[in-house]
């Protein structure tokens, strides 16, 4: 396969106001493996947002294109499911509901990919068992934590059977413990199904924990991408081994120089 | 108590207190006595219900005082009750013609307004939803709402009297003209201010534009929508009553014109208190139903 997987070309983003232009990402030209996990860093209002929107068609860039399989991105998709950094659970819907709507609509069809009322019953279970909240599913969203919110949201992203899994900052909101417990479960769950993933963070130590690469972004207006940082750890991953092995230490050093050093927060923004 | 008093005896002397095990005494929980419970209950009830009983027997005292004179103009209460007397205790009596009880002229004029208001809340939640969706439609179609919710319910009377040249869908129209802006305003708030975050996931799941306005929309919008409900039912049952003095019939509206017009002030006064309640009970309908058509969705 000569053809990369998933592809950003010349990607650049201005957003007009009036007759002001700004412009949020220049230049920004990558591409992912299959089954391949990447986290985008980079300090708040870099665009890393704004790129992966774009990966997920909620915007459309003003230059250069996005590639996956060959395809052009240009509309919103099943095949680029999200994780949005809030959960969107519809506060209407039960647990197995908020993921049922998903399939239903992906698999409701009779084409191809279509299944049986059975067979997508089956898989929002098989999902919701996934990230361990089967036991929950007739829980509405405000009956359950945060953390489980988030892991609907994850089982209704994987439940759609994305070609990449599309993660905005997803354990954000959470307390360092419930997201220590989520990545584990996101670790394990990419040792199983091998998803290719793009992830938003601004953890250093959980896109170093996660990732295969991470890309490191300059600061905005007219970010892109400063460096790539490729991290050689075996999987399966341990936080606690890891916390003294050299290797996990050298990544950590690279990003947090990156970051802090070399392209810290303008004086201006971070006051 | 002699068996108290040589245990007592007991503990005070010193020597044998020391020998002897403690005495077990087994553990129980205090229970409190059934009567002081229901005294309990009966205080938190009375601390509720109590407040608004004073206040209505001190109003009735003050205009039993103020109306007792004969020469007074408004009837005192003990006049009411017993000028009205049969009005009062049957409310289901029909001697045909308007001559009815209160229960046949309210239900009348509930069933106006039964009509009048459904056809609002459909008409009104499909025009917020479009004024809600639409630029184009809000800018259109907002300003004129701004102008003629303004309007008063009466004076759409003569206009509808004459476009449907009947008085029964000419009540209908004055109330669905009144009760349908809360509708519309409030259910285009709740369009628009549904979150961008429902609107990604609707987009990421590509559904249709019909799914999205049933699965998505309409839900996201209900607490919206029965907020406009609940100001609306309130404004229908004032323009019903105004609406059926002009119109005549039966119903509760005329059945006050009509009281007035052979100076039965005493059952305009109780026709009122039985107005006020069922205003009050419609507007609780639909708070109540409102309630459990969006529970979770106001509860996140």
């Amino acid at each position: 396969m000569d053809k990369p997987y998933l592809k950003f070309e010349q990607v650049g983003m201005s957003f007009r106001r009036g007759e002001m232009a700004t412009e949020v990402l220049r230049d920004v030209s990558l591409t992912i493996a299959r089954g391949e996990f990447v986290s985008l860093i980079g300090h708040s209002g870099c665009g890393k947002s704004t790129l992966l929107n774009i990966l997920g068609g909620l915007l459309r860039s003003t230059a250069g294109e996005v590639f996956l399989e060959g395809q052009v991105v240009d509309a919103p998709g099943p095949e680029r499911a999200i994780v949005f950094q809030n959960h969107s659970l519809l506060p209407w819907l039960t647990v197995y509901g908020n993921v049922a709507i998903a399939v239903d609509k992906v698999f409701g069809g009779s084409g191809p990919s279509g299944k049986s009322k059975a067979e997508r019953h089956d898989w929002v279970m098989h999902n919701l068992e996934l990230v361990q909240m089967a036991q929950a599913k007739d829980k509405r969203p405000h009956e359950v934590s945060g953390g489980m919110k988030q892991r609907v949201g994850i089982a209704r992203a994987l439940a759609m059977q994305p070609k990449v899994l599309l993660m905005d900052e997803p354990f954000g909101a959470l307390d360092a413990l419930t997201r220590a417990h989520l990545q584990d479960s996101v670790m394990e769950i990419h040792a199983r199904l091998g998803n290719t993933v793009m992830m938003i963070t601004h953890d250093v130590d959980e896109a170093v924990l996660l990732s295969d690469r991470v890309v490191m972004m300059t600061n905005g207006p007219s970010a892109t991408i400063g460096e790539v940082l490729e991290i050689d750890l075996a999987r399966p991953r341990r936080r606690l081994e890891l916390a003294v092995d050299p290797e996990y230490a050298r990544c950590r050093a690279a990003v947090l120089e990156f970051l802090y050093a070399r392209h810290r927060v303008p004086a201006r923004a971070a006051a | 108590m002699p068996a108290r008093a040589t245990a007592i005896a007991a503990a005070a002397s010193p020597t044998p207190a020391a020998t002897v095990p403690a005495e077990v005494v087994p553990f129980r929980p205090p229970v409190r006595p059934v009567l002081l419970r229901l005294r309990e209950r009966a205080a938190r009830v009375a601390g509720v219900v109590l407040p608004p009983l004073i206040v209505l027997g001190l109003t009735l005292l003050v205009w039993q005082i103020l109306c007792a004179s004969p020469k007074a103009s408004l009837p005192a209460p003990s006049k009411v009750i017993a000028d009205s007397w049969d009005f009062i205790v049957d409310p289901f009596y029909d001697n045909g013609g308007v001559d009815k009880g209160a229960f046949w002229h309210l239900i009348k004029s509930l069933s106006r307004v039964a009509v009048g208001y459904s056809l609002a809340a459909v008409v009104g939640v499909a025009l917020g939803v479009l004024v809600g969706q639409s630029l184009w439609a809000m800018r259109g179609l907002d300003p004129i709402f701004q102008v003629l919710r303004t309007i008063p319910p009466l004076a759409w009377l003569p206009l509808s009297l004459a476009g449907f040249r009947d008085a029964q869908p000419s009540a209908l129209f004055v109330i669905f003209i009144t009760s349908i802006w809360p509708i519309i305003i409030n259910t285009s708030v709740g369009v628009r201010n549904i979150p961008q975050d429902y609107r990604n996931v609707a987009a990421v799941i590509r559904l249709s534009w019909w799914e999205v306005f049933w699965k998505i929309t309409l839900p996201a919008t209900v607490p919206y929508i029965f907020t406009g409900l609940r100001i609306g039912v309130g404004l229908s049952w004032l323009a019903i009553v105004a609406a059926e003095m002009l119109i005549g019939g039966v119903g509760i509206g005329f059945f006050i014109w009509d009281a007035w017009n052979s100076s039965r002030i005493s059952d305009i006064i109780v026709a009122l208190v039985y107005i006020g309640i069922v205003g009050f009970l419609l507007d609780r309908l639909i708070a109540a139903v409102g309630g459990l058509i969006s529970h979770g969705v106001s509860a996140q």
